[in-house]
C-alpha cells in the first residue's frame, strides 16, 4: 500500500472533512484523489493495460481454437510470431492469454453483480425492518458463510454442471452474504438518522426509503466491498477452471489454462508461469484499487 | 457468562440446522439420478430400483428430509458410492492429514502475519512498512493454486530441494503448509497492522510511554494485547478459508486429506461423500467460530454483559 499517499488521503479525510461528509464525497473529487493514490493509481494502470489488451488483442490476433500448429509445440518464449512461445497444441500463449482475458474479467464481473443485486436489498431489508425478518435473513447469511467460498462454488458447479453460466452463478451466491452484512450493518446506523426519520414521517413508502435513502447513503462501503470481492471472485471462479468444473476448453479461460499447463509443470514450466501471472495481477489491481477506494471514500473503515 | 455460552450456543444450533437443510436441498437438485450413477453403467433397471429404494429415494421428499435429519443425529452420512466404506469413516481416515496440514498453515500465518503486523504499525510510513503492506496485498492476490504450481517448479523440480507431492516423507508439508498459510499470513498481517495503529493511537499508550515503559513493553504487553481482539476473530474466520484452501492446496500437492477427497469426490460423482464433506465443512466453521466468541468473551469482559 502507498504510505505517503494514503497518509494524505487520511490528513485530507481528518481535516477538510467530517467523517460522515467524507463518505458523501462528490465522484469528481474522488477519482481526483483515487489518482493520486499511489496504489491505487498502479492498479488503475494495470487494470486499464488489462482492459485495453482484453478489448485490442482479439481484434488483432482473433482465437482460432481449430488453429492448432502441431508441429510447432512447447516453443519456449521468445521466438519470432510467439512471444510467450507455445503450448501443447501449439496454440500461441500470448494470443491465448489475450483472448482468455474478457471471460476470467466477466467471470467476476457478473459474479460480483449478482452479490450485489441479490445482497445489498436482502441487507437494507434486514437491517431496516428489524424484528423476524432479520432474523431470517441473518440466519441464512450465517449458513451461506458457513461454507468455504470455494467449497460452496465447488458444490454447486458439481450439481448445476460446467460452464460459464453455472460458474457465474456458483460464485455469485458465494459472494452474497458479504454484501448482506455490510449493508445491514450500514442501514442501522443510517434508519436511525434524522432524514431517514424525516422521510418516514412524510409518509414516503418503505421501498422508496431503502432506495433513496438508505442504499443511497450506503453506496461508499459497497463500492469498496464489490471492488475488492471483483478480485475473490476472480480467484474462485478461476479456481473452478483450474479443477476442469469451470469454463471448458477450448475457450481460453486463464483457469482453464492453468489446470491444462499442470499437466506439464515437468516438461514446460513456462505453460503454468504466464495464466498465472495473469490471474495475480488482475486480484491484485483489484485489491490495490479497492483500497485505494476506501482511504479516499471512506476514512472511518480504515 | 453462562447466559452467553448458552446464547451462542442457541444461536449455532438453527444454524447447524441450517447448514444440513442446505445441503439436502443441494442434494437432490444435482440433475441425474444419484440411484443410477451409484448401480453403475451395467446396472439393470431392477437393480437401480433397489437401490433407490434402500436409500429411501422414492420416499416423498419431506419423508427424505426427516430421515436425512434423523441419520445426522445418530452420526450416518451414509456410504460411499466409490467404495461402499461408510462415509464417515472415509471422512475420518483423511481428516488427520488436513488437521496436520490447516495446523502448521495457521501456526506459521499467526506468528508470520502478526510480526509482520506490528512490525509494520510500529514503524508506520517507513520502507519496512512499505514492504510489509506490498507483500501482504500479494499475499491475499495470490491464486492458491498457481503459488503451489510456483512452489512446486522452483523447489522440486528447479532445486530438487522439497517433495512436489504426496505425505509420506517428514518435509513432505513444507512447501503445501506454505501455500496455504501465504493468503492468511497477508490477511493477519493487514489487521494486526491497521488494528495495532488504532491502538497505538490512545490515551493509555501514550501515558505508558510517558510513565517510562520501554518500547517493547509497550509495544507488547498493552498496545498488542488489545489490538489482539479483531485479530483474534480474524484468525477464527480464517479457519473457514484454510478449509477452503485445503480443497485447492491438497489437489495440487497430492496431499491426501479431505479437501483431495472432496474433487475426488466430485469427479467420481460420489454424491453421498460429497455431501459429507461439505457438512462437515460448515460445522467445522460453525464450532470454531462458536468457540472463537466464546474466547473473546473469556478475554474481553465488556462482551459478555452486553
Amino acid at each position: 500500500m502507498s504510505i505517503r499517499a494514503s497518509a494524505t488521503a487520511e490528513s485530507l479525510g481528518a481535516t477538510a472533512l467530517e467523517p460522515e461528509v467524507a463518505a458523501a464525497v462528490g465522484p469528481s473529487l474522488a477519482l481526483r484523489r483515487l489518482l493520486h493514490h499511489r496504489s491505487a493509481a498502479a492498479g488503475l494502470g494495470v487494470l486499464g493495460v488489462y482492459i485495453l489488451a482484453g478489448l485490442l488483442g482479439p481484434l488483432l490476433f482473433p482465437f482460432n481454437p481449430a488453429q492448432n500448429h502441431l508441429v510447432d509445440v512447447f516453443l519456449p518464449p521468445g521466438r519470432p510470431g510467439h512471444l510467450l512461445g507455445t503450448d501443447n497444441y501449439g496454440r500461441d500463449e500470448l494470443l491465448l492469454i489475450l483472448n482468455g482475458m474478457r471471460y476470467t474479467l466477466s467471470l467476476g464481473l457478473l459474479a460480483v453483480a449478482i452479490g450485489l443485486v441479490v445482497g445489498v436489498p436482502l441487507g437494507a431489508i434486514s437491517g431496516y425492518f428489524g424484528g423476524w425478518v432479520d432474523i431470517v435473513i441473518q440466519r441464512f447469511t450465517d449458513v451461506l458463510l458457513a461454507f468455504p467460498s470455494i467449497v460452496l462454488a465447488l458444490a454447486l458447479v458439481a450439481g448445476l454442471g460446467p460452464g460459464l453460466r453455472n460458474v457465474v452463478i456458483a460464485v455469485g451466491v458465494s459472494s452474497v452474504p458479504a454484501f448482506i452484512r455490510l449493508v445491514r450493518a450500514d442501514t442501522l446506523r443510517l434508519r436511525e438518522l434524522a432524514f431517514v426519520e424525516a422521510a418516514r414521517a412524510l409518509g414516503a413508502p418503505p421501498a422508496r426509503i431503502l432506495l433513496r435513502h438508505v442504499i443511497a447513503n450506503a453506496l461508499a462501503p459497497v463500492i469498496v466491498q464489490a471492488t475488492l470481492q471483483m478480485g475473490f471472485a476472480i480467484l474462485v471462479a478461476a479456481g473452478l477452471g483450474f479443477f476442469g468444473l469451470g469454463v471448458q476448453p477450448p475457450t481460453p479461460e486463464w483457469g482453464e489454462l492453468l489446470g491444462e499447463a499442470r499437466n506439464y509443470i515437468f516438461s514446460d514450466p513456462k505453460l503454468a508461469t504466464f495464466p498465472g501471472l495473469a490471474i495475480f495481477g488482475a486480484v491484485l489491481a483489484f485489491n490495490l484499487v479497492g483500497d485505494g477506494l476506501r482511504d479516499v471514500l471512506d476514512p472511518r473503515l480504515r | 457468562m453462562l447466559t452467553y455460552v448458552l446464547r451462542r450456543f442457541l444461536v449455532a444450533i438453527p444454524t447447524l440446522w441450517g447448514v444440513a437443510t442446505v445441503v439436502f436441498i443441494m442434494a437432490r437438485l444435482l440433475p441425474g439420478d444419484p440411484a443410477r450413477v451409484i448401480a453403475g453403467v451395467l446396472a439393470t433397471q431392477g437393480d437401480v430400483d433397489r437401490i433407490r429404494r434402500q436409500m429411501g429415494l422414492d420416499q416423498p421428499l419431506p419423508v427424505q428430509y426427516l430421515d436425512f435429519l434423523g441419520s445426522l443425529l445418530r452420526l450416518d452420512l451414509g456410504r460411499s458410492a466409490h467404495t461402499n466404506a461408510p462415509v464417515l469413516e472415509e471422512i475420518g481416515s483423511r481428516l488427520p492429514y488436513t488437521i496436520e496440514l490447516a495446523f502448521v498453515a495457521l501456526v506459521v500465518a499467526v506468528v508470520i502475519g502478526i510480526l509482520a503486523g506490528v512490525t509494520a504499525a510500529v514503524r508506520r510510513n517507513s520502507k519496512t512498512d512499505l514492504i510489509i503492506s506490498s507483500l501482504s496485498v500479494f499475499g491475499i492476490s495470490m491464486p492458491v493454486y498457481w503459488l503451489g504450481l510456483m512452489l512446486i517448479i522452483v523447489f522440486a523440480v528447479g532445486l530438487h530441494a522439497l517433495p512436489a507431492a504426496g505425505a509420506d516423507q517428514p518435509t513432505s508439508i513444507v512447501l503445501p503448509a506454505l501455500t496455504l498459510a501465504l493468503f492468511s499470513v497477508g490477511l493477519i498481517a493487514r489487521m494486526t497492522r491497521s488494528s495495532m495503529l488504532e491502538v497505538l493511537g490512545q490515551d493509555y499508550i501514550r501515558t505508558a510511554r510517558a510513565m517510562g515503559l520501554g518500547s517493547g513493553s509497550v509495544i507488547f504487553r498493552h498496545a498488542l494485547r488489545n489490538a489482539l481482539l479483531p485479530i483474534i476473530t480474524v484468525i477464527g474466520l480464517q479457519v473457514g478459508s484454510l478449509l477452503g484452501g485445503a480443497v485447492l492446496t491438497e489437489t495440487i500437492f497430492a496431499w491426501p486429506g479431505v479437501g483431495r477427497l472432496l474433487i475426488d469426490s466430485i469427479f467420481f460423482r460420489d454424491y453421498p461423500v460429497v455431501q459429507g464433506l461439505v457438512l462437515m465443512f460448515g460445522a467445522t466453521f460453525i464450532l470454531v467460530n462458536l468457540l472463537v466468541d466464546l474466547l473473546y468473551a473469556y478475554v474481553d469482559p465488556r462482551i459478555r454483559y452486553s
